[in-house]
C-alpha cells in the first residue's frame, strides 16, 4: 500500500498534504493577528474563530481525502537544523488523526467564537487566542511529522502553548500549580519519547550517522528485540505521560478544569489522542515486530486506566474535574483495543488485529465528538453560572434546554448506550476481547476475559456517573445559596455543541461505513482489513465478524426509541392537563429546603463504599459546639476528602527524593568563599596524585 | 662562582622563601604580612638574578628586576596605602587551629616532594631541588586564601601562589620566555588594582572586610 504513491500527487499543488500545510500556516499567523488586533478584542475573537475554523475545516478535507483516497503524500521542508530538513508525510493514519483533531477544533472555533466573545467582556484574550492558534497548529503538525526532529518540536510546541493556556487566569494559585504539574509530566515524558527517538534513530544509522532521524530510515532498519524494547517501553512511557495513562494521569483533573472550557475541550479530546496517534505510529508503523507481552502490558494499563478513571470520576463533585478523570477512563478503553490489536498482531492474527486497532481508532475519534461535546456544555454551564461545583447547581434545564438536551446526548454517548457513538467502539471492542479464545496462549486466553469483565464494569460505572453528572447539575432545584441570574449559552456555542452531538448520532447510527472508511489504516500498518465482513450484511448492519455471530445496526435501534419516546409522549400528553406542577410532597416535614436534595456525594456514596479501599478517603462529622444537647443539633458539619491514592504511593515519594537530592547538591553551595577555594584544593590535590 | 655553590645559595634561597611562605600562613597582623611578602619577593628577585647568571640566561636578569619592582616595590607599596585608607593597618586576625593548619603545610611540602621526585630524577638543571619547593609555596598560598577570612589577606595569598609559580618557572625551565612573564607582570599589577577597587566597595557594602559577611549575597533557601 505504501507505493501508492502517484507520482502525480508529488507535482501537483493541489494534494491533501499542500492543504494541510496551508491550514498549519494559516494557524501560525494568528499570533501575530492577535498582535495587531490587540486593541480590539471582539474584532480579536471573530477572527480567530474564523481562522481557526477555516483551518480546521481545510485539515478535514486533507484527511478525509487521504483516507478515502488511500494516497500518501510526502514533503520536505528546507527549514530545520542545518542538513536536517523537517520532513511531512500525510498517510491514511496521519489523515485520520488529521480528521479527527480537525473535526473537533471546528466545532470548537463554532463554539469558541461565543464562549471567548464571554471572557473578552471581563479580561483581554491577546494570549489565549495567541496560543490557541499554536496549540491547534502544533497538533497538526505532530500528526504530519515524519522525522524525529519535527515531532519533537511539534510536540513541544503542542505542549508549551497548552500550558499557557492552563495558565491563563493565572492570577489563581491553583491554576499555576495545575500548569506546573501539567509541564512538568509533560517534560518527563517529552524526554522518554526523545531517549526513545534516540534509540531508534542510532540504530537506523548504526549509531555513525544523522540520517537515521527521519521515519522512514527507522522504518527500514532491523531492531534487535532488546533494542526495540527498550525504544518501545520509553516511547509509551511519555505518551503515556501526555494520554493520562494511571498512574500518570494526576496532571488531567488539575489541569483541565483550570484552562478555559473550549481549550478543555480541546485538550481532552484531541490533545490527547495525539498521544495514541504516537503510540500508533511507532509500535505498528516503525517497530512492527513485537513480543506479545508488549501489547499486554498496553492492555493491563488501559484496563487500569478504564477502570481507576471511572471510579475517580464517580467521587468528583467538580463538573470538569469529573469530565478529566473520564478522559482517563476513555484513553484506558482506546488502549485496550490497541493492546488488543498489538497482542493478536505478535500471534499473526492479522484480521483480529485489525478489529482491535478499528475499534481503538473508532473510539478516539468518538471520545474526541462526545468529550468536546460534553466540555463544551461544561464550559457553558460555567459560563452562566459561574460555578464548576455541581453541589451548588440544579435545575438548570429549566434555564438552559438546550445545553442540557446536548450536554444529555453527550453522556448517552459516553456511557456506551445505543444509538450513539460511544456505545459502537465499545461494542467492537468487546468483539476483539471475545475473540481472544483463538488466541494460541493459554495463560492469555484466561486472562483477557477478565478484561473484558472490566470494561463492561468501566462501562456500567460510566453510566452511573454520567447519570449523577447529568442529574445534579440539570434536574431537581438549584442548591447553590441565592440565585445567580442564569442565562442560556449564545447560538454560537449552541452551535458548536449541536454540530457534536450530531456527529455522536452519525456516527452511532452509521458505524458501517466509517469501519470500511476506516479499514485502509489496518490495511496498510498489519496487511489486513475487515471490510469484508463488517458490511457483510449491507450498510444497515455491522457484523465485524460475520453475520451469524454478532451484528449491530444503529438505524434500527435509534428508530425503536423514537417508537418508544413518541408512545410515551404520546400517552402523557394526549391530554392536555394530564401533568400538573405541584409542590413536592414533604411527608409532612415542613421546612423542606433545596439543600436537602439528593446531591452528588450522595449519590456516589454506594460506590463510594464499595470501592474505598481505591481511595485515601478522609471522612469525619461534626455537631456544631452551639447545640445544647447532642440529640438536638443545631448544625451538622460533614467533611469528605477523597484523594487519589496515587499521590502518596508514587509522586510525594519521587517529590520527596527529588528535594532531598537538590537540597543536598544545594549544599555544596555554601556561599563561602573559603569553602569554594576548599573544592579547588582538594580537585587540585587529587589531580596531581592522578597524574603523577 | 662555581655551579656547586650557585645551587647550595639557590637551595638556600629556596628555603627562606618556604619560610616566609609559613611564616605568612601564620601571621596574624596584616601589616606584617606585607612585610613578609615584601621579603618573599625580594628573596625570589635575587634567586633570579643568580640562576640567571649562573645559567647565562640573560632575560632572567630582566625577569629579576621585574619582579623586584613589582613585587617588592610597587604592590607592598598599593597594599600599604590601601590599609592605610582603609584604616585596617592595626587589625589582628584571628588564625584558627593555627598547629593544624602548619601540619597541614608540612604535609603539603612533603607531598610536593613526593610529587616532584620523578621530575628531579630526571632533571639536569641545577635549580631542580627547589622545584618542590616552589610547589610547596603554592599550595602553602592556596591554604592561606582557604584559612583566613580577611579579604586582603586572601589576596596576598593569591600573591604569595603567583610567587610559588613564578620561582617554580624558574626553578623547573629556567624561567618562562620574556613575552609570557612581562604578561604575567602586568596581570598580577591589574588585578591588584582591580582588587584594590573592590576592597573599597566591599568595605563600603559591608562595613567589613570579612569574606564571611559575602556568604548574605548567597540566595535564602
Amino acid at each position: 500500500m505504501e507505493n501508492t504513491i502517484s507520482p502525480l500527487c508529488k507535482i501537483e499543488v493541489f494534494a491533501p498534504i499542500n492543504v494541510a500545510s496551508l491550514s498549519i500556516a494559516l494557524l501560525l499567523l494568528l499570533p501575530a493577528l492577535a498582535a495587531i488586533f490587540r486593541r480590539r478584542q471582539s474584532a480579536l475573537v471573530a477572527a480567530c474563530s474564523a481562522l481557526i475554523g477555516f483551518s480546521s475545516l481545510l485539515s478535514i478535507i486533507a484527511g478525509v481525502w487521504t483516507v478515502s483516497s488511500h494516497i500518501t503524500g510526502r514533503l520536505v521542508l528546507p527549514i530545520g537544523l542545518p542538513d536536517l530538513p523537517f520532513h511531512l508525510r500525510l498517510d491514511p493514519l496521519s489523515g485520520f488523526f488529521l480528521f479527527v483533531v480537525g473535526l473537533l477544533s471546528f466545532f470548537v472555533s463554532v463554539y469558541s467564537a461565543g464562549y471567548m466573545r464571554g471572557i473578552a467582556a471581563h479580561r483581554p484574550v491577546t494570549r489565549l487566542v495567541s496560543f490557541y492558534g499554536l496549540f491547534v497548529a502544533g497538533m497538526f503538525m505532530v500528526v504530519l511529522a515524519d522525522d524525529a526532529l519535527f515531532f519533537l518540536v511539534s510536540w513541544e510546541v503542542m505542549a508549551a502553548a497548552s500550558y499557557f493556556l492552563v495558565m491563563f487566569e493565572d492570577e489563581k494559585a491553583v491554576n499555576r500549580r495545575a500548569a506546573f504539574l501539567y509541564m512538568v509530566i509533560a517534560h518527563v515524558g517529552a524526554i522518554a519519547i526523545l531517549l526513545s527517538f534516540g534509540v531508534m534513530a542510532g540504530i537506523a544509522s548504526g549509531f555513525e550517522s544523522f540520517n537515521g532521524y527521519t521515519f522512514d530510515a527507522m522504518r527500514q532498519a532491523k531492531f534487535p528485540l532488546e533494542w526495540a524494547t527498550v525504544a518501545f517501553l520509553l516511547s509509551f512511557f511519555g505518551f503515556a505521560a501526555k494520554a493520562g495513562v494511571v498512574p500518570l494521569h494526576v496532571w488531567l483533573p488539575e489541569a483541565h478544569p483550570v484552562a478555559p472550557s473550549n481549550i478543555s475541550a480541546l485538550m481532552s479530546g484531541v490533545m490527547l489522542k495525539t498521544a495514541i496517534y504516537g503510540i500508533v505510529r511507532i509500535t505498528f508503523d516503525i517497530l512492527k515486530v513485537f513480543p506479545w507481552w508488549w501489547g499486554a502490558i498496553v492492555l493491563v494499563l488501559g484496563l487500569v486506566s478504564a477502570v481507576m478513571g471511572v471510579l475517580y470520576a464517580l467521587m468528583q463533585h467538580d463538573l470538569k474535574r469529573l469530565l478529566a478523570y473520564h478522559s482517563v477512563e476513555n484513553i484506558g478503553i482506546i488502549l485496550i483495543g490497541i493492546g488488543l490489536a498489538m497482542i493478536f498482531t505478535s500471534f499473526n492474527l492479522s484480521v483480529l488485529a485489525a478489529l482491535a486497532l478499528i475499534a481503538g481508532l473508532y473510539h478516539t475519534l468518538n471520545h474526541a465528538m462526545f468529550k468536546g461535546l460534553l466540555f463544551m456544555g461544561a464550559g457553558a454551564v460555567l459560563h452562566a453560572t459561574g460555578e464548576r461545583n455541581m453541589e451548588e447547581m440544579g435545575g438548570l434545564i429549566h434555564q438552559m434546554p438546550w445545553t442540557a438536551a446536548l450536554f444529555l446526548v453527550g453522556c448517552i454517548s459516553i456511557s456506551a448506550l445505543p444509538p450513539f457513538n460511544g456505545f459502537v467502539s465499545e461494542w467492537l471492542t468487546f468483539q476483539a476481547f471475545l475473540l481472544s479464545p483463538s488466541l494460541p496462549s493459554s495463560l492469555i486466553r484466561l486472562l483477557v476475559p477478565l478484561g473484558a469483565a472490566l470494561l463492561a464494569l468501566t462501562g456500567a460505572l460510566a453510566a452511573a456517573c454520567f447519570v449523577k453528572a447529568f442529574g445534579v447539575t440539570f434536574l431537581g432545584h438549584w442548591r447553590g445559596h441565592g440565585r445567580p441570574h442564569v442565562h442560556e449559552a449564545d447560538w454560537f456555542m449552541r452551535a458548536g455543541m449541536l454540530m457534536a452531538a450530531v456527529t455522536c448520532l452519525l456516527l452511532g447510527i452509521f458505524p458501517t461505513m466509517v469501519v470500511e472508511w476506516l479499514d485502509i489504516i489496518p490495511g496498510q500498518l498489519l496487511g489486513a482489513t475487515i471490510s469484508t465482513s463488517a458490511g457483510a450484511a449491507g450498510w444497515m448492519w455491522l457484523t465485524p465478524i460475520a453475520p451469524e455471530r454478532a451484528s449491530y445496526s444503529g438505524l434500527v435501534v435509534l428508530f425503536g426509541f423514537i417508537m418508544i419516546f413518541a408512545a410515551a409522549y404520546f400517552i402523557l400528553h394526549i391530554k392536555a392537563g394530564k401533568i400538573q406542577r405541584v409542590p413536592v410532597w414533604d411527608c409532612g416535614f415542613e421546612k423542606m429546603t433545596a439543600r436537602m436534595q439528593y446531591n452528588a456525594t450522595s449519590f456516589s456514596m454506594p460506590i463510594r463504599r464499595i470501592f474505598g479501599f481505591l481511595f485515601n478517603i478522609g471522612e469525619h462529622k461534626r455537631l456544631s459546639p452551639q447545640s445544647a444537647h447532642p440529640a438536638f443539633p443545631a448544625k451538622m458539619h460533614y467533611y469528605l476528602r477523597v484523594r487519589d491514592r496515587f499521590w502518596n504511593w508514587l509522586y510525594m515519594p519521587v517529590t520527596k527524593t527529588s528535594f532531598w537530592f537538590s537540597r543536598g547538591i544545594g549544599n555544596l553551595q555554601r556561599g563561602r568563599i573559603q569553602t569554594y577555594l576548599i573544592y579547588s584544593f582538594i580537585t587540585i590535590i587529587i589531580l596531581l596524585v592522578f597524574v603523577r | 662562582m662555581s655551579l656547586q655553590v650557585a645551587a647550595q645559595i639557590n637551595s638556600f634561597l629556596a628555603a627562606i622563601v618556604l619560610l616566609t611562605a609559613f611564616a605568612m600562613l601564620m601571621q596574624r597582623r596584616v601589616y606584617g604580612l606585607i612585610h613578609l611578602f615584601t621579603w618573599q619577593g625580594l628573596f625570589l628577585s635575587i634567586n633570579t638574578a643568580i640562576v640567571g647568571y649562573v645559567a647565562n640566561r640573560h632575560h632572567l636578569y630582566i625577569s629579576s628586576i621585574l619582579t623586584l619592582s613589582l613585587k617588592v616595590i610597587l604592590l607592598p607599596y598599593i597594599l600599604h596605602m590601601l590599609i592605610i585608607k582603609l584604616k585596617i593597618h592595626k587589625e589582628v586576625e584571628t588564625v584558627v587551629n593555627s598547629s593544624f593548619t602548619m601540619f597541614i603545610g608540612i604535609a603539603l611540602v612533603i607531598f610536593s616532594y613526593y610529587l616532584t621526585a620523578p621530575v628531579t630524577e630526571l632533571s639536569t638543571s641545577i635549580t631542580r631541588s627547589t622545584l618542590a619547593v616552589a610547589l610547596a609555596t603554592v599550595m602553602i598560598g592556596l591554604l592561606m586564601m582557604i584559612t583566613r577570612r580577611h579579604a586582603v589577606t586572601q589576596i596576598i595569598g593569591f600573591l604569595a601562589m603567583e610567587n610559588g609559580l613564578f620561582f617554580a618557572a624558574t626553578s623547573a625551565t629556567y624561567g618562562m620566555p620574556l613575552v609570557v612573564e612581562l604578561g604575567v607582570a602586568l596581570d598580577v599589577l591589574i588585578a591588584a588594582f582591580i582588587f584594590g577597587i573592590f576592597f573599597f566597595h566591599i568595605h563600603t557594602t559591608f562595613d567589613s572586610l570579612d569574606v564571611d559577611q559575602m556568604a548574605r549575597l548567597k540566595e535564602g533557601d
